[in-house]
């Protein structure tokens, strides 16, 4: 077993742009259900919205990176217009119902072979990165030492990744100091009691829903500068990795979802890589590769459901600040 | 030892209590440790029951899907399943793809190359065939991409032909069968509601279970069909009488919130998904139930299997209706459902009623299980696609009320199968997805539902 490698190979998640993505992503979510209540489970529409935003409007329209990155913004806080009028009034598990509904047409519609010129269907997007790489300041070549020896693009992607990263994290962080910080996590505790203090919790809910989704939309801008745009990475299934994040870390905290993006993608990565290696060695001939890689969603489920048993506030939350209100 | 032991055991006693335990009963260290030891005996049970079979011929086989040739079969706009795609490529490789639900078919390769790839035309459903002058076998190469994808354009047999009326009259027919046995899950979704206020996420799994058991019972082991019926419908049970004495039953006990409730089910849905994709392999199985023959009535063309699914759906939801409305254990259901306090405070064991439920929406899944299966073929993920179908038909009814999910589960099933007249068939269920939204945003509590379950 090539133990190295393996181990290269988690160490490299600590700062691989899919982190930054998701921890971004958690970042917005942690808006939504850590300080607002807001059951959403439609995260994924907003990483989905932002990348094709981004893609399409690079690839169809020839788009700068900055009208392209302003089109993927601007298509989220539609969105989460849309989706706040009818539901924000709802009771909390409602929300979620309808939230996931609405991310699981998003993904119906972009994999869709009637819009095949634009979208791509089901083979996704790519040779959107000519204007992200054009902005690259560093010079070609190879840099870092150990795990973390890569191109000038795969840093510039990793630079740009953590820094928006610090930079939503620096914006929570002064929003929920903030007065309007202090109402958000008011109507998350009692709804009515803010409402009695002559605050409109409607308006709050949906600025709330519209920030942390303009976050996800920075998320998957990020998440598909390394990659392709697939629709199938947009299922269910993506939202709930980012739920799980988000408790894992601490729903209400500044660090949480940067600490739990680490965590997930280092132990998710470690368990694979071991699982490979154990299974290449002959050690464990009644598994296959394909089987390995579904134990990590396994483990995912099985995480999930005994952290919201038996530690929901996460590592780093407070045990009174997060208690589920409904 | 025991000292040892003390800290790690308080501090889980601390963690344990604090966050949702506010109604709970005394606080119980031993809880702790009977609840993982559920989680882990579900798990193991689990294990056991699909460890069986999949040791021989079921295992996957090992090839890194890194590499495929894939695409999609529809003919006249409706996905095409069951269709045999070969392949062969270099260093003798061949390998053989099914299309799925969707239409949809993959063949894992091993690498870039020029592979052949050929459509087997006796595997398309009678009444399609491949458009003339398709090029099959078909010669593709994978170069620098690691996927491609081919299409076989099919178009609708020519010996016979259907007008726009007919069309209706078939996708009624569809819409009805698809609607009956929604209804059969949709049930135990708003039963469990009503008697729990849990949503279950992981309701679609119970209907992969059903789905799962058949092919288990009646395609391998050649049991018929009807008597695999019954069989899904107790093993459904069963596992439902394990899931709630094992997982939901402590948590209630616990007095845990809705919320985390509901979360807890997302994390039980997906460990279940990915239990059974683990044992069965990600690859669509072909049911074969023998119940093929074609039935025409007027100019309606229906097979043996789907008359049989509608009758035997509509026999258990009047079964259901008789049971809720004329037993007395129906009436105490509806009695929980209503109010639990003063269901318990007249003498109703709410606890046991509550397992009753559990019981009994997870056999009803079950049997939804073994009609969805001779419906659409058997594959791991069968359940939680149509999940939100299901929440759609209950929320469209009313959740809370049985009927409601009987009447939603039609409407659905009919606008699922009559949206593909006009919008397209991969877009089928997001039609239904929309109506759901649409009914949030004009009349939450659905149409039979009342105002006060909203909140």
């Amino acid at each position: 077993m090539d133990w190295i490698s393996i181990i290269y190979q988690a160490l490299g998640e600590i700062i691989s742009p899919t982190t930054a993505a998701y921890a971004l992503a958690t970042i917005g979510l942690g808006i939504h259900f850590g300080y607002t209540g807001l059951l959403n489970f439609g995260q994924a529409a907003f990483l989905l919205i932002g990348a094709y935003g981004y893609a399409i409007a690079t690839l169809t329209f020839g788009a700068p990176l900055w009208a392209a990155v302003l089109t993927a913004l601007l298509a989220a806080v539609v969105f989460a217009l849309l989706l706040g009028v009818p539901t924000l009034r709802l009771r909390a598990d409602y929300l979620a119902i309808v939230t996931i509904a609405a991310a699981e047409v998003m993904r119906f519609v972009v994999t869709t072979t009637g819009l095949t010129d634009i979208t791509g269907a089901a083979n996704g997007l790519s040779g959107y990165k000519y204007t992200f790489e054009a902005t690259n300041p560093i010079p070609p070549g190879t840099y870092g030492f150990g795990p973390w020896r890569m191109n000038e693009y795969d840093w510039w992607v990793r630079i740009v990744g953590w820094g928006l990263v610090a930079l939503a994290s620096v914006v929570v962080w002064l929003l929920m100091r903030s007065p309007w910080g202090r109402v958000v996590r008011g109507i998350r505790e009692d709804e009515d009691a803010v409402r009695s203090l002559g605050k409109r919790v409607f308006a709050y809910k949906m600025q709330a829903l519209v920030l942390g989704g303009v976050m996800g939309a920075v998320a998957g801008i990020i998440f598909i500068l390394p990659r392709a745009v697939q629709p199938a990475n947009y299922g269910t299934q993506l939202t709930f990795f980012v739920w799980t994040i988000m408790l894992l870390g601490g729903a209400a905290t500044i660090f949480g979802p940067i600490l739990g993006s680490i965590l997930f993608w280092v132990v998710l990565s470690l368990t694979q890589g071991l699982l490979y290696g154990a299974i290449e060695a002959g050690w464990l001939p009644f598994l296959t590769t394909t089987q390995a890689g579904q134990i990590r969603f396994i483990m995912v489920g099985l995480a999930l459901m005994l952290l919201v048993i038996f530690r929901p506030q996460g590592i780093l939350g407070n045990k009174k600040e997060l208690t589920f209100s409904a | 030892m025991t000292l040892g032991h003390a800290p790690l055991f308080h501090e889980h006693h601390a963690l344990f209590h604090e966050p949702f335990a506010s109604r709970s009963g005394p606080r119980r260290s031993p809880t702790l440790r009977r609840m993982t030891l559920a989680l882990l005996a579900l798990v193991a049970g689990l294990l056991a029951v699909l460890a069986g079979p999949t040791s021989g011929p079921f295992a996957v086989p090992a090839t890194a899907a890194d590499y495929a040739i894939g695409g999609i079969i529809t003919a006249e706009g409706e996905p095409v399943t069951g269709a045999i795609v070969h392949v062969t490529g270099p260093d003798g490789f061949t390998g053989d793809g099914t299309s799925e639900a969707n239409g949809r078919w993959t063949v894992p390769v091993p690498g870039p190359g020029d592979y052949s790839v050929e459509l087997d035309t006796g595997t398309l459903p009678s009444g399609s065939a491949l458009r003339e002058g398709t090029e099959n076998p078909r010669k593709v190469t994978l170069g620098t991409t690691s996927s491609v994808n081919v299409l076989f354009p099919i178009g609708e047999d020519t010996r016979h032909t259907s007008g726009f009326g007919s069309q209706l009259l078939q996708r009624l027919a569809s819409g009805l069968n698809f609607g009956l046995l929604i209804a059969l899950a949709s049930i135990g979704i708003t039963l469990i509601f009503g008697t729990t206020g849990l949503n279950n996420f992981a309701h679609g799994e119970l209907v992969t279970f059903g789905a799962v058991v058949t092919w288990l019972v009646a395609g391998q082991w050649g049991v018929n069909i009807f008597l695999t019926m019954v069989i899904a419908l107790i093993a459904g049970g069963a596992f439902g009488w394990v899931q709630d004495s094992l997982l939901w039953a402590p948590l209630r006990r616990r007095g845990m919130r809705l919320v985390p409730l509901m979360i807890v089910s997302i994390g039980f849905a997906l460990l279940m998904r990915y239990l059974i994709v683990f044992f069965i392999g990600p690859d669509t199985k072909v049911l074969n139930v023998g119940l093929g023959d074609p039935v025409v009535l007027g100019s309606v063309r229906l097979t043996e299997g789907t008359l049989v699914s509608m009758a035997i759906s509509a026999i258990t939801l009047v079964a259901v209706a008789f049971f809720l409305s004329r037993t007395r254990l129906g009436k105490a259901t509806r009695a929980v459902s209503d109010n639990a306090g003063l269901a318990a405070a007249s003498g109703i064991d709410v606890d046991r009623i509550i397992r009753i439920v559990w019981v009994m929406a997870a056999g009803l899944s079950g049997l939804a299980g073994v009609m969805l299966g001779m419906y659409t073929q058997v594959s791991w993920d069968m359940g939680s696609q149509i999940l939100l179908l299901m929440f759609a038909a209950t929320t469209l009814g009313g959740i809370g009320s049985a009927y409601g999910a009987l009447l939603g589960s039609i409407i659905i099933g009919f606008v699922v199968e009559l949206s593909t007249l006009i919008i397209p068939a991969d877009l089928k269920y997001a039609a239904a997805l929309l109506i759901l939204i649409v009914v949030m945003l004009v009349r939450p509590q659905g149409i039979l539902g009342t105002r006060e379950r909203i909140g």
